[in-house]
């Protein structure tokens, strides 16, 4: 692979650091961290308790503001975003899964797909199709009127991959999406992100302490005390 | 008291829920301690003082008077052993807004007839000695201020003076005070001399009667014969009379203002336990969140009575706290009440308001917490602490 | 949540300038919704109307919704809230119904066409009192309005009470007897005779108010009533629509002979005009044989009414204060509760890129629609309970008045904008809560 085919670092970090008060006391969670995440990537982080990974997860996805560095998605630099901005482009930008699901217990399964789309434009009828696509994507569109409670473990994470791609986003981002699943259903899961980033060019990042789940993606990044440490495969 | 950093620990997990919680039952036992005080005053006391007097007043009405003569009629109905008589006067003291009771009374009888008015001697005898001498409670006289020697103004609303004028002046000879706190309510009267204002009226207004006789009687159990044989000496006379105890006396005014006390006091105690029910929910909300914690507990090995106990004392503090706070800001804020209510409702908490709270407070814990207690005491720890 | 997030510490600074701030919103919010609620109406519909068309309404909505289709899995709580706001406007609607139904009763029975005549001094009619000389006197005074036959419209009354049994209890309260001149029906205009027919002068004959008829038991036509140990017979019931249907009323002379009375209470006259009260007044208070009070019936009555109004608005604002601040307390236990329980919920919405408005204003929207809905039911229960509901109290004439609660629509109103109100700031602050809440620990907080 030649330098001139490389694509452009989708995700551009530079000295990224993150420090905690924890009552009188500071900690640092993160440590100068510097990474590039090019488009169509499929990253798995790994580390121990402690090591940041988490942290390092939710200040790319825009959920949180780093203390000191540079972070650069898709040309914006959001490290430097008010909150409210910071959900503005969350929401153009950054599909979740999460390990509990997160779904809305409330809500259908396609009703829960359709959430991010209530941010959007687009009327009813388009917001209930693209739904229902996304469901589809998935292979559950035959459950798109369960409550999450009628859903197994394995098909509440399908339902929350849907909403996270429902609204087409830059970067989906995925905090241990296997966590709660037993390995069947986490293969299955698993399969469906590595496909979707494949057919679909999805830039994925995804945080894990399972070295069978992080085989799933093109590169894994070990992460240690805040350092980032990489590991050729 | 080993387990109270635990408590403490319970109380402040969620401060600002502690405290609303808290407050809330402030409010509920701050509206008890006002109404209970309304009803309190509603009931006449339940006080031995007065059980042997009767009151003799006119059959037909309120308003009519009975002649003196029948002073020594009554008094010699066997099983009457004292008499006096009293006019109701009605004068207002500057203002309709500061209304107290005022009355006439025969000065050397009636403080016979009522021992729990505590009048200095050396002050008694000026009463008994001046002709336009008055006497007030303690809590009147601290209200407006006056002391002995003072000469108090009263415009007449019922009895002209002979000249047609309303004014009346007396001298203030004595404060009294009672010989009961529960009494306080007596301090706010003023009394004068009968045979002063008797001969003071204007002509036309019957002088020569009396509004009302208190009569004492040998024994309390024979009352209802002793009225019955006063009545029948006056059968199907120009005044007849109607004779009753003093309490039924009392009461029978308080059941004419009825309804509408009633009525009060029964839309707010039910609210009462509304605000009670929204208090008891959210405590007992409270206490199921932390069931895991509690699991936690009996994990370490805290019995299973430690626990129950632990969450009892928890919304017995709440109660406790919160009721007592409650209780005393009602206790401070009648006086409020008396003003906003232009004197028309001056009511203080008893003693008995106190312990019937009190009771409530032991009453609502037990209630509140014991669910929430059992349950905790039935947990399965495996099953709380895999959060389920 | 096991630590304090950085935000709150950091903003530890801020906290107290944010905390008087939204304190501050609230009691502008509240002060405008007391005061000139219709001032607000203007914005309400702007609000509903972006709600409907915009983005963010919609999404206010959508979680709003979302927040009211669980409200039956938090039945318990929210049911204690709704059943709590109802109690207070209830209580509230009721007492103020109270206050509204005397005060009507007795300020109906007075009208500015009509002066009352009393001995100077007294503060109601039962303790006045005037000979036939000055009775007649009276009648003779300027600005009195004539009858065809020439003679004055007024009417000399004796005021007495009469012991009579209560139906309800069955013991005795004191009745109001008048004794009413014969140019009573030309002075009274409102009185009808809806039973029976009128008391014939000279004969112990009675007609019964209706009130008074409802509850006072023999106070019904064919019946004997003593007197002062003499038998009268009632003849028929009036209605008057005011205070005057709680008494009995026969002839004067005969009720006066009754009571050994050889004079009059007071005497009521129409007038030829409202302004010509000043004229009378004068005529009668410089007269040196007079020693009495003139004033209009409405001033009177007004003045009767006052003393138990007052009391009953005292109390109630008192007790309806401490009440409202009570079911503040427990809505804002419940909805920070619901924000607690729902705090995942409102985190992952926060991270699907939801902003903090519409969070804030869907936790709000739904207590506010709680509140609205326990002021309904509150204000309902009231006028079903309540409106027309008849009960009787001691007057200022030492005898009973009967009188209805009267719950008026402004009443309900007035209940409804407490509820309201009570929905506000209980909202309001968990809202807040639910807005601030740290998107990352509520993730986390599994």
């Amino acid at each position: 692979m030649g330098i001139a085919e490389r694509p452009l670092p989708l995700v551009e970090i530079r000295e990224l650091s993150k420090v905690y008060q924890r009552g009188r006391e500071a900690v640092e969670v993160l440590h100068h961290v510097d990474l590039a995440i090019p488009d169509g990537d499929f990253l798995a982080l790994m580390g121990p308790s402690g090591s940041g990974k988490s942290t390092l997860l939710n200040l790319i996805a825009g959920l949180d503001s780093p203390t000191d560095g540079s972070l650069r998605v898709a040309g914006r630099r959001i490290d430097r975003m008010s909150s409210g901005e910071l959900a503005r482009w969350r929401a153009a930008h950054v599909g979740f899964v999460f390990q509990f699901y997160n779904l809305l217990p409330a809500l259908s399964a396609q009703k829960n797909v359709e959430l991010p789309l209530l941010l959007t434009h687009l009327p009813a009828a388009r917001r209930r199709r693209n739904a229902l696509i996304a469901l589809e994507l998935v292979g559950i569109l035959d459950r798109a009127s369960h409550k999450p409670a009628q859903l197994s473990g394995g098909q509440q994470q399908r339902v929350a991959i849907a909403r996270a791609i429902v609204s087409d986003p830059t970067l989906l981002v995925c905090d241990e999406p296997t966590g709660d699943l037993d390995r069947h259903s986490a293969e299955e899961v698993l399969t469906l992100l590595q496909r979707l980033n494949r057919d679909y060019g999805k830039t994925m990042i995804m945080v894990t302490h399972d070295p069978k789940a992080a085989e799933f993606a093109r590169r894994t990044l070990h992460l240690d005390k805040g350092t980032l440490v990489e590991q050729v495969a | 008291m080993k387990y109270l950093p635990l408590l403490v620990a319970a109380l402040l997990r969620r401060k600002a829920r502690t405290l609303l919680t808290m407050l809330s039952v402030t409010a509920a036992f701050a509206l008890f301690g006002m109404l209970d005080a309304v009803r309190v005053a509603f009931e006449a006391p339940e006080s031995l003082i007065g059980i042997d007097r009767l009151i003799v007043a006119s059959r037909f009405s309120i308003i009519q008077p009975l002649p003196l003569g029948y002073l020594s009629r009554i008094q010699s109905v066997a099983g009457v052993k004292a008499i006096t008589y009293a006019n109701w006067f009605g004068g207002v003291y500057q203002d309709p807004k500061n209304f107290f009771p005022n009355f006439a009374v025969d000065a050397d009888t009636y403080l016979a007839m009522y021992p729990e008015l505590v009048l200095p001697p050396a002050e008694r005898k000026a009463f008994l000695d001046t002709r336009t001498g008055a006497i007030v409670g303690q809590a009147l006289a601290e209200q407006f201020g006056w002391k002995i020697g003072d000469k108090i103004p009263l415009q007449a609303t019922i009895f002209p003076r002979k000249d047609g004028s309303n004014a009346w002046t007396f001298d203030l000879v004595g404060i009294y005070g009672v010989s009961d706190p529960a009494l306080r309510g007596l301090e706010r009267q003023m009394l004068f001399r009968w045979d002063y204002f008797d001969e003071g009226r204007d002509p036309r207004y019957r002088p020569g009667t009396v509004g009302w006789y208190a009569v004492r009687i040998d024994d309390p159990t024979h009352a209802s014969r002793v009225a019955g044989a006063i009545d029948r000496q006056f059968a199907n006379s120009a005044d007849e009379t109607k004779t009753q105890s003093e309490r039924d006396f009392q009461r029978s005014f308080a059941k004419q203002v009825g309804d509408i006390g009633l009525i009060v006091t029964g839309i707010m105690g039910a609210v009462f336990f509304t605000l009670l029910l929204m208090t008891g929910n959210a405590m007992s909300q409270s206490i199921r969140e932390r069931i895991p914690e509690l699991a936690v507990l009996k994990t370490i090995g805290f019995s299973d009575l430690a626990v129950v106990g632990l969450v009892l004392a928890e919304s017995g503090a709440l109660l406790v706290l919160g009721g007592v706070a409650g209780m005393a800001l009602a206790w401070s804020t009648l006086p409020a009440v008396r003003d906003l209510s232009a004197g028309q409702l001056d009511v203080t908490m008893q003693p008995q308001s106190w312990e019937l709270g009190l009771c409530l407070i032991f009453l609502i814990a037990l209630a509140v917490g014991l669910p929430p207690a059992l349950k905790a005491k039935r947990i399965s720890i495996v099953d709380a602490l895999a959060g389920h | 949540m096991p630590w304090p997030d950085t935000e709150a510490i950091v903003g530890g600074l801020r906290k107290p300038l944010r905390a008087s701030g939204l304190a501050l919103a609230v009691s502008v919010g509240l002060w405008a919704w007391f005061t000139a609620p219709l001032m607000l109406l203007a914005p309400v519909a702007l609000f509903a109307v972006w709600l409907i068309a915009s983005t963010q309404g919609r999404q206010v909505l959508a979680i709003a919704w979302m927040g009211i289709v669980t409200i039956p899995q938090r039945l318990g709580a929210t049911s204690v809230v709704l059943v709590g706001i109802a109690g207070v406007v209830g209580v509230c609607v009721a007492l103020q119904a109270m206050a509204e139904g005397f005060e009507a009763t007795l300020r109906s029975a007075g009208d500015d066409d009509t002066a009352i005549v009393l001995r100077a001094g007294a503060d109601a009619e039962l303790s006045s009192g005037l000979d036939r000389a000055a009775v007649t006197l009276i009648a003779q005074a300027p600005g009195i309005l004539r009858d065809d036959r020439d003679v004055p419209i007024a009417s000399a009354e004796v005021v007495v009470v009469a012991n009579l049994p209560k139906r309800s209890t069955g013991t005795d309260a004191n009745v109001e007897v008048r004794g009413v001149g014969r140019e009573v029906w030309l002075l009274r205009r409102g009185v009808h005779i809806i039973q029976g027919r009128r008391f014939k002068p000279g004969l112990r004959e009675l007609i019964v108010g209706r009130g008074a008829q409802a509850q006072f038991r023999g106070a019904t036509p064919g019946s004997v009533i003593r007197l002062n140990n003499q038998d009268w017979r009632v003849v028929g019931v009036f209605s008057s629509g005011d205070a005057h249907e709680s008494e009995l009323w026969g002839d004067a002379e005969s009720v006066g002979a009754a009571y050994r009375r050889n004079g009059f209470q007071s005497v009521t006259a129409r007038l030829v005009q409202p302004q010509v009260i000043e004229r009378l007044a004068a005529a009668l208070t410089h007269d040196p044989r007079l020693r009495v009070d003139v004033q209009t019936t409405r001033a009177y009555y007004g003045k009767q009414s006052q003393r138990l109004t007052q009391v009953i608005r005292g109390v109630g604002t008192v007790v309806v204060v401490i009440m409202a601040l009570g079911a503040v307390f427990g809505a804002l236990n419940t909805t920070y509760a619901a924000v607690a329980g729902r705090s995942l919920e409102i985190a992952t919405l926060r991270a699907l890129g939801f902003t903090a408005v519409p969070v804030v204003l869907a936790v709000m929207l739904e207590t506010m629609a709680l509140a609205l809905a326990g002021g309904l039911l509150g204000a309902g229960v009231a006028w079903a309970a309540f409106n027309g509901y008849q009960v009787s109290t001691l007057g200022s004439n030492f005898s009973q008045v009967v009188f209805q609660f009267d719950v008026t629509p402004a009443l309900l109103l007035q209940g409804v904008q407490w509820a309201v109100g009570i929905g506000f700031v209980g909202g309001f602050f968990p809202a807040v809560r639910a807005a601030s809440l740290p998107v990352i620990h509520a993730l986390r907080a599994q």
